[in-house]
Order: structure tokens, then sequence, then C-alpha cells
């Protein structure tokens, strides 16, 4: 149990890179609360595993220092640093019993023989594997593997953190919904600092408190699952979280006034004129998108997908695609349709990042 | 269930059965032939039984070259087997370093039996060899043609630099596909160097390993050419393996009956010991369970 800070780090594989496109982790500060249970969301290939690995030490970053509560273990080899570690894919001894699997790290780590036995029963019944213990790994099937890898990672009890790198993968869905609530369960009982990698965003919403979003090398927000959802601080976070995603429409800004295709929007707030050399966006989520007859930008409904507990509206902006979520049973006006945007949640983004403007009285 | 039969698919196994047949049964039941048989020449032979079986079973020069076979190839085996496994764990993993290790190792895999066994004659040589010459002028007291325990020390020098690179090449190719993630979850789990050699590597290399012991064995087993050539089975018979003793029998004495019988003894031996080698180690893969 500790507090993981991470200091200007930033990591590229070759040697001497010169561009920002050779890290694949560009350098940042980060801060991980001790007893926090924290959910790594983002797409494939964006640096989640390469973080987890530079927190666990088995990958040495090329800058920048991490600290467990304010002690700088940089340069402290994996075995030092007291930290669990679970991996995407299962891995097994496959010549030791189930029971073997789990005492492993414990044994290696010279904890007293009843001491492993009372842990890795007690791991064993969470997983439900109380009845295999004494098999071979190496028959089981792929999901009873990926539990003892699993396994592995609960089994000590004294570490700093444990990271999960997508661990849940190769697990079918029934077994991966029971095994997510009851890490749940554990985090609540017993207070470790847990990361949990993933680029599935209900698996990220329901396990963490807090989600922190990469991209591209970058970590591009952290917040609860209603602060991303309300105000995505970057572009990706909007478009990767929510479904359907928010609307990111390229715009002028200038002042409190945003120019879509030639239509004039007015903005809750001040933010300085546009210049064409930087990428400005406006981002509206379509829970905030109104189909209305007359008002807003002049859209055509494309079509309509009613997915049950609401509905989604596809609307054409001349070459632009919008969606509007409406409530069920919601009629759509057939003609002079127009979209109307709630100014309270219209978020302006400078090439990709969110920027606040200015508040304006009388607004 | 109704399995569809059907005989034709035997037509597809003939072309591989003649092939074994005038490969391996055909030239086996020559020797089958001659063993329980006598002859004189002017190809007129006559009944024995199992007399040269007896015979040989019961010679003492067979019991001898029987002895000094098995514990060419168990001291064969006891090094090979260990120094192919510490080769091919510091071999690099990656990088150019990879292919010229591999050709290096390859090299002597490559070299014809006879000219392995004319450089090491050349090479132990005391009056030019490198070795034999280097040795004596330290003032160790080094003859292969003399001395039978440096005859063997010579001959088991040779085998190990010969063949010690198929063993570690077959470990190494055991190794390589081991996923990294194998060796950073052991760390993450404060394994030990050993605790990865036992529960990881070794475990990875069995099926290989198998494969080298078996390999091994046999070709040590029925080893002929190289210390024909570097002693030509002296001092004495001190190097006379069972393969040049029955070249002796066949082709020197022309015993072709007792010789016979001895190749099929020998054939025996063979197999039997593959067969313990075999199911003793696919046992411990599976673990007694
Ligand atoms: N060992 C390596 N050598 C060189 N480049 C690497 C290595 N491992 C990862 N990379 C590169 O670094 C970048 C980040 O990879 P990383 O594995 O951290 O992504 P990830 O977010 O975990 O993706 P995924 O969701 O697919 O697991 C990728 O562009 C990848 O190609
Ligand atoms: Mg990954």
């Amino acid at each position: 149990m500790a507090r993981i800070d991470l200091r200007n780090l930033a990591h590229a594989y070759g040697p001497n890179p010169r561009e920002p496109r050779a890290y694949a982790l560009k350098p940042l500060n980060h801060t991980w609360e001790d007893g926090g249970a924290y959910a790594l969301l983002g797409p494939s290939g964006c640096g989640k595993t390469t973080l987890l690995n530079i927190i666990s030490g088995l990958i040495t970053p090329s800058q920048g220092q991490v600290l467990f509560d304010g002690v700088d273990v940089t340069a402290m080899p994996t075995e030092a640093r007291n930290i669990a570690q679970v991996f995407q894919f299962p891995v097994i001894y496959d010549t030791m019993t189930v029971y073997d699997n789990l005492a492993f790290p414990l044994r290696n780590r010279r904890v007293p023989a009843p001491a492993v036995d009372a842990r890795v029963r007690e791991i064993a019944a969470m997983l439900e594997m109380t009845d295999v213990l004494r098999k071979r790994a190496r028959g089981l099937t792929a999901d009873a593997k990926q539990k003892i890898s699993l396994g592995r990672g609960l089994v000590r009890s004294d570490v700093a953190a444990i990271l999960f790198d997508e661990p849940l993968t190769v697990i079918d869905p029934l077994l991966k919904w029971q095994l997510r609530s009851q890490l749940k369960q554990l985090h609540k009982k017993s207070g470790y600092t847990m990361v949990y990698v993933t680029h599935d965003q209900t698996e990220a919403l329901t396990f963490a408190d807090k989600v922190v979003v990469m991209f591209d090398g970058e970590v591009v927000q952290m917040g609860t699952p209603a602060e991303l959802f309300e105000r995505p601080a970057h572009t990706f976070v909007g478009y990767f979280i929510g479904s359907p995603g928010m609307n990111v429409l390229a715009a002028e800004v200038d002042g409190t006034v945003a120019t879509v295709d030639g239509r004039e929007i007015r903005l809750p707030r001040a933010y300085g004129k546009s210049t064409p050399d930087r990428k400005v966006e406006l981002g509206i989520r379509p829970e905030f998108v109104r189909v209305a007859r007359g008002q807003g930008l002049p859209v055509t409904i494309r079509k309509v997908e009613d997915v049950g507990s609401y509905k989604i509206a596809r609307l054409a902006l001349g070459q632009r695609e919008i969606a509007a979520v409406a409530p069920e049973g919601t009629e759509f006006p057939a003609d002079d349709v127009g979209a109307v945007f709630d100014p309270a949640h219209l978020n302006v983004y400078v090439d990709g990042h969110l920027v606040d403007g200015t508040p304006v009285r009388g607004a | 269930m109704d399995r569809p039969t059907n005989q034709k698919a035997w037509f597809l196994v003939l072309p591989v059965l003649l092939l074994v047949a005038f490969s391996a049964v055909i030239p086996l039941m020559t020797v089958v032939n001659y063993s329980v048989q006598d002859t004189f020449g002017n190809n007129e032979f006559f009944w024995a039984g199992t007399a040269w079986f007896e015979e040989i079973l019961h010679s003492q020069r067979f019991h001898e070259a029987l002895a000094r076979n098995l514990i060419f190839s168990a001291i064969i085996l006891a090094i090979q087997i260990p120094l192919g496994i510490v080769v091919a764990l510091s071999m690099p993993r990656k990088g150019i370093g990879v292919s010229i290790c591999l050709v290096l190792m390859a090299l002597p895999l490559l070299i014809p039996w006879n000219v392995v066994g004319t450089i090491w004659q050349v090479f132990g040589r005391v009056d030019i060899g490198l070795l034999g010459h280097t040795l004596e002028a330290i003032g160790i007291d080094y003859n292969y043609v003399r001395d039978p325990l440096d005859a063997w020390f010579t001959i088991i020098l040779m085998d190990v630099w010969h063949w010690t690179s198929l063993v570690a090449l077959l470990c190494y190719a055991g190794l390589v596909s081991i996923p990294e993630a194998y060796y950073q979850a052991a760390r993450i789990d404060g394994a030990s160097r050993w605790a990865v050699f036992r529960y990881i590597q070794l475990p990875k290399m069995n099926r290989v390993l198998l494969i080298a012991v078996l390999l091994r064995f046999m070709d040590s087993f029925m080893i002929y050419t190289e210390p024909f050539v570097v002693t030509g089975g002296g001092p004495g018979n001190s190097t006379t393996f069972l393969s040049i003793d029955l070249v002796k029998m066949a082709v020197g004495q022309f015993d072709l009956g007792p010789a016979a019988a001895m190749s099929i003894v020998y054939f025996l031996v063979v197999l039997l010991f593959s067969w313990i080698f075999y199911t003793v180690m696919t046992n411990f893969e599976r673990g007694g369970q």
C-alpha cells in the first residue's frame, strides 16, 4: 500500500529518440493515491503496458522518476519493489500444481509455511479454485490458467500496489463480470492501490473510482467517470467514453461566437480568436443535442436508431454527422429540422485539448 | 457410431512400406539369416540354431566391448547434456550475435566423421599436434598411442567438441520459444535464477532434451569412425567399442555368423536403452500424474 508518484516520466524503446513520435510514453507527471482503484483506459498501442512495466520496474524509463511513498525507486529492480502485476496472457508454471503456483510468490519471499497455506486457501476460495488446488496447472483451461495468474498477483498481502494489465481479456464474459466484482470487493477490504488496464470502457467505469485515459503516449485526463463524461479534457476522451461518443466539429472561434459551416453558435464563455495553424473544434455530447423544428443549425435526419431506452438520431450537417440522443417516444420533426446545442455543455478544443474560456457575465 | 471403412487407404501407405522394407526390414532379415547359420564360403549354409548367440553372450570380448560402450555413452551424456544446456542458456537471444553464434555452433556438425577423426588424430600427436605437443611442453605426460587413459581422454574430448553444439542448438530452440512474459512474471514473483531455470526453462526444454538424449545416446553408443581413425581401437583393446569389434569380426576375420548374432544383440541393446530413456523422460515430464 503506497502512493505512487511519476515525475517527468518518459520512455522510448529505441536509443537516442529525437522526435516526440519516437516516445512510447511522452513526459508525464502523475500521482496514484494510496489505496485508490484506478482504471487505465486507452486504445491499443497508447503505452499502457509500457507505463505499468515502468511502475513495476520491468522497464527502466528513459527519463524521470518513480516514487513509492516519496522514495525514489527508479533504479530498484522489480524484486525489490514489492509490487504485484498480472499480465494480459496467462503465465503459469506448468509443472507445478495450482497450489504451488499460488504459493510461489510467497515462498520465494520466505513467508512461513502456515501463513502461505492460509493465504493460498483464502485466494483459492475467492477464485473458486479450492477443489483443483492439488491438480497440475498444465492441463487446465485457459480461464483457469488466467485465474491462477490473477491469484498469484493477489496472494501477497503486503504489496505496495497491484497492477493488472488487461487481466480478463481471455476470460468468458460471465466469469469476467464475477471476477471483476470480486476484485472490487477485495479492493474495498484490503485497500491496496490498484491500477487496472483495459481498453473496455464499461470495465473501466465499473471497476474504478478514478479513470485515467491515455492516448498516444500521454495521459490526457484523470477523473471520476462523471467528470470524464461531462468535461472530456481531450477530444479522444469524449469520443472514447460514452456511446455514442461526443460530437466533434471543426470550428472557428472568436470571443463568444463559434462558426461551424458558416453558421454562428453562441458560446457560454469567451475564447481567444482562433488561428488557422491550430486545429479548433467544438465538442458536444449527443445527450446535449436537441432536435427541434426551425431552431439551431439546419440539419437533415439520416436515420434514427431505437436502442430501447432511448433513441439515437444521426443528423447530417453538410458533410458532417452529428448524433443526438433523445428519450424514448420522441417524435422527430419531418422537415425544417434543426439541432440545438445546450450551451452549458459546449466545450472548445484546441489541438485536441480542452481550453477553459473566461466566463462572461449575463451569458 | 458408424465409422466409414475404406480399405483403399492401404494403397496410399504402400510406397512407404516398400521403402521401409527395402531400407530396413530386408537388410535386417539378411542379418537374422546369417546369425542362425554357419557358412564356409561357396554359398553353402548349415543350420546353427542359437549357437552363435550363446557364444556371443558368453564371450568375454563382447562383455568388455559392451562395458566400454556403456561407460563411454554415460560419460558423453553426463558431459554433453549439462554443457549443452549451459551453452544454450548463455547464447544471445537477439541481435547479430545470434546468427554468428548459430553458424559457429553448426560448424563442427558439418564436418564429416572421418575428417573429425583425422583432425584430432593430428591435433593430439605428441610430435606435431598442437594439443599433444603443448601438453608435453608444459610437462604433462600425454600420449594417446601408449596410454589407454589418454586415448579415452582424447576421444571424449573429440566427441564433446563434435556434438555438444547439437545439444546446445536443440536446447536453444526450446529456450527461444519461451515468451518474454514468463520472465517478467518470474521477476514479479521474486523467483531466483535457479527457480527460473527449474520452473520455466527446464520444462520448456524437456521435449528437446528428450530428443537430445536419445540422439546422443544412440550416436555415442554406435560410435565407430572417429575412434577408429584416432586410435584404431587401441592401445591394446582399450578403445575397441562394439562397432569396431563387429567390423573386425565380420570383415577382418570373416566370421559372418557370430558377427550377425552380435549385430542383433547390439541392435537390441540400443533399442532397449532408447526405450528406457524415452519412458523415464516422458514420465518425468508428466510428473507422475
Ligand atoms: N519491446 C518493445 N520494443 C519496441 N517498441 C515497443 C515495445 N513494446 C511496445 N512498443 C511500442 O510502444 C508503444 C506502446 O506499447 P504498449 O505495449 O505500451 O501499448 P498498450 O497500450 O499496452 O497496447 P495494448 O492495448 O495493445 O496492449 C507501441 O507503439 C508499441 O509498438
Ligand atoms: Mg498492453
